[in-house]
């Protein structure tokens, strides 16, 4: 009686899921037009995104000179990396980390302050300050270069060298871009300035979004200060863009890999001191042709950006129970 | 006297007041540096290399400008080559990021499909992936698709653009699905939902994606230092990059970057101007849910 029944459930469990599969492909086939649709991003995205992922994976564990077939290496780059990459251990690695650390949290913290001091002003004055503050993100790469020469340059016909003899801070002039001291304060403070991009316009437009009436309602309940609101208001309410925000802080910190090489104009830069790890990816890469090896060095940096991320996420990602 | 009007009908409490003119200070302080090239662009020799350094120009001459197109004419390649190709790639690059984009965003935001859930997480990881670390890969990619030294290896590299299609998709979440179903019981089919209902309302997050696209493209110098190896190729900031090259260790040619620098930079700025409002819109949807 009872393996009658069995047999039964399995009969009926079978033919689900056949049932099953017949329907899914029924569903694909109803939504053909949405594959149809979303099939050229899909496209370009596997074979620029997803590929080169996969084959920069790949690559890692190979010896490849782009002449020869890449040959089999094992964890063989992974281990020279972490044991005998004097250069990665000593400059790329610690650079890359102090510079993402100090460029994506300050970065990301000013953009906040900035975002919410412009939403307390008046509508028809704002755009301005968007203005004035986003335009220097404009300036991407070969620009800002050109644009922070002449401040940054060595001699005191230099802005800030001169601006500082003029106040007696200095006595000679400072090297700014090319004195190992001072290169990584100068890529700082050049990233900083340009950092104000679209993670900040997402929080201005985050604060500005946050619904009047709740801080009406919040002062009822007790709320003093502008502070208090900030902290369980404002924040709260456009979490949202917090993490959009966090997320381009983040990827903005360890993209600008070049900003060393293009202030000194040396490359390398001065005693390494701006080196960073994309600049170690592109000299493996580009200039010795070991593919391999960058490929671990890239696989590296990816996942650093991706533990990052996980990161910012647990801070401000969306809870089980939002 | 009507800007003078105008700020006096926007009522402004004590502490506004205070924080306009913190904000001022802080932004004329990041307007600084975009100043002084501004003015750089427009010295004459005798004052570039003058001592103390000034930030306004006292003689404006465009000379500058005469000798950077000195410098562009003498190059092996005309540079108006190398417009051509900046214009081209920009043009084409931007407009299909925009169309594939917006046509990934409309399904993902508005069907139920089997997938739709995988590919947007894909989509968030992927917003993480920094092109700058993937070079090496990438080279390999475009080499074996045989696209070195062509306009499509500009282009395609800048294609899979996630945050474009995020942007878009979060912009759609808002148009009520009444709009598209009614429409739908007027007999419309899926193209013409996009094309006639879609398109009009997202046209602030069209705009604003188109920006920012066109800032990443129009900067770009690394796919002409990665795919392409014939100097006509080449686009107008690589071209810039290589003549401005070295420029902290001298002092030639530091009126002639400047100008270039304001060719490089005018467009962007005038692009978001025109678009600012559309932006504001658009960043309000930004959010990852």
């Amino acid at each position: 009686m009872s393996g009658k029944v069995q047999l039964s459930q399995t009969q009926q469990s079978t033919r689900l899921r056949k049932n099953r599969l017949s329907l899914m492909i029924d569903e694909i086939w109803k939504s053909r037009v949405s594959y149809l649709f979303i099939a050229p991003f899909v496209l370009a995205f596997s074979l620029f995104i997803i590929i080169p992922v996969i084959v920069a994976f790949g690559l890692s564990f190979t010896y490849f000179n782009t002449i020869q077939a890449p040959s089999y290496a094992g964890w063989e780059n992974f281990q020279y990396l972490l044991s005998q990459d004097i250069i990665f251990l000593k400059h790329a690695l610690p650079n890359t980390l102090t510079f993402a650390l100090i460029v994506g949290p300050g970065g990301y913290i000013a953009a906040f302050v900035l975002a919410w001091l412009i939403a307390q002003i008046p509508d028809r004055l704002r755009i301005w300050f968007v203005l004035a503050f986003y335009a220097p993100s404009l300036t991407g790469g070969v620009v800002m270069n050109i644009i922070w020469q002449p401040m940054l340059s060595g001699d005191r016909i230099g802005y800030l060298n001169s601006f500082l003899l003029g106040l007696g801070i200095i006595d000679e002039p400072q090297l700014w871009v090319i004195d190992p001291k001072y290169l990584m304060i100068s890529m700082v403070v050049v990233t900083m300035w340009s950092s104000m991009g679209v993670g900040f316009l997402a929080m201005v437009a985050g604060i500005l979004n946050v619904d009047k009436q709740l801080y009406e309602a919040a002062r009822i309940d007790g709320i003093k200060s502008r502070l208090q609101e900030i902290w369980y208001i404002t924040i709260p309410y456009m979490k949202p863009q917090m993490l959009f925000a966090s997320v381009m802080a983040i990827v903005g910190a360890f993209k600008a890999g070049q900003v060393g090489e293009q202030l000194s104009g040396m490359k390398p830069t001065p005693e390494y001191a701006g080196h960073m790890i994309h600049s170690h990816i592109s000299d493996y890469g580009l200039i010795r042709y070991e593919m391999g090896y960058a490929a671990a060095l890239s696989v590296v940096l990816l996942c650093m950006i991706y533990f990052f991320n996980r990161l910012s996420w647990r801070l401000f990602g969306p809870k089980g129970d939002e | 006297m009507m800007l003078l009007k105008k700020i006096k009908r926007i009522k402004l409490d004590k502490t506004q007041i205070f924080l306009m003119f913190l904000l001022t200070f802080g932004g004329a302080f990041m307007m600084l540096p975009l100043i002084y090239i501004f003015n750089h662009a427009l010295k004459p020799y005798s004052e570039l290399f003058l001592f103390p350094p000034r930030i306004f120009v006292q003689q404006p001459t465009l000379s500058n400008f005469t000798e950077f197109f000195i410098v562009l004419r003498d190059s092996v390649v005309p540079t108006s080559r190398y417009l051509f190709n900046s214009l081209l790639v920009t043009f084409l690059g931007v407009t299909l990021v925009i169309v594939i984009s917006a046509l990934c965003a409309y399904p993902l935001s508005k069907h139920r499909f089997y997938g739709s859930k995988l590919l947007f997480s894909v989509i968030l990881v992927s917003l993480m992936f920094v092109p700058e670390a993937m070079e090496i890969p990438r080279y390999v990619v475009i080499a074996r698709l045989g696209i070195m030294d062509t306009y499509l290896g500009h282009i395609f590299p800048h294609i899979a653009a996630s945050v474009t299609v995020f942007l878009i998709k979060q912009f759609m979440d808002q148009v009520p699905n009444e709009l598209i179903e009614a429409a739908k019981i007027d007999g419309a089919k899926e193209w013409t939902v996009f094309m006639r209902i879609m398109i009009p309302i997202c046209m602030p997050a069209i705009a604003t994606t188109a920006i920012l696209t066109f800032q990443t493209i129009w900067n770009d110098t690394s796919t002409s230092t990665l795919f392409m190896q014939n100097d006509s190729m080449k686009t107008f900031p690589f071209f810039l990059s290589t003549i401005t090259n070295n420029l902290a260790n001298q002092v030639a040619r530091q009126g002639a970057a400047a100008a270039a620098a304001m060719i490089m930079f005018l467009p962007t700025l005038i692009v978001f101007l025109v678009f600012q409002r559309k932006v504001i819109a658009t960043m309000a949807h930004s959010g990852i849910k």
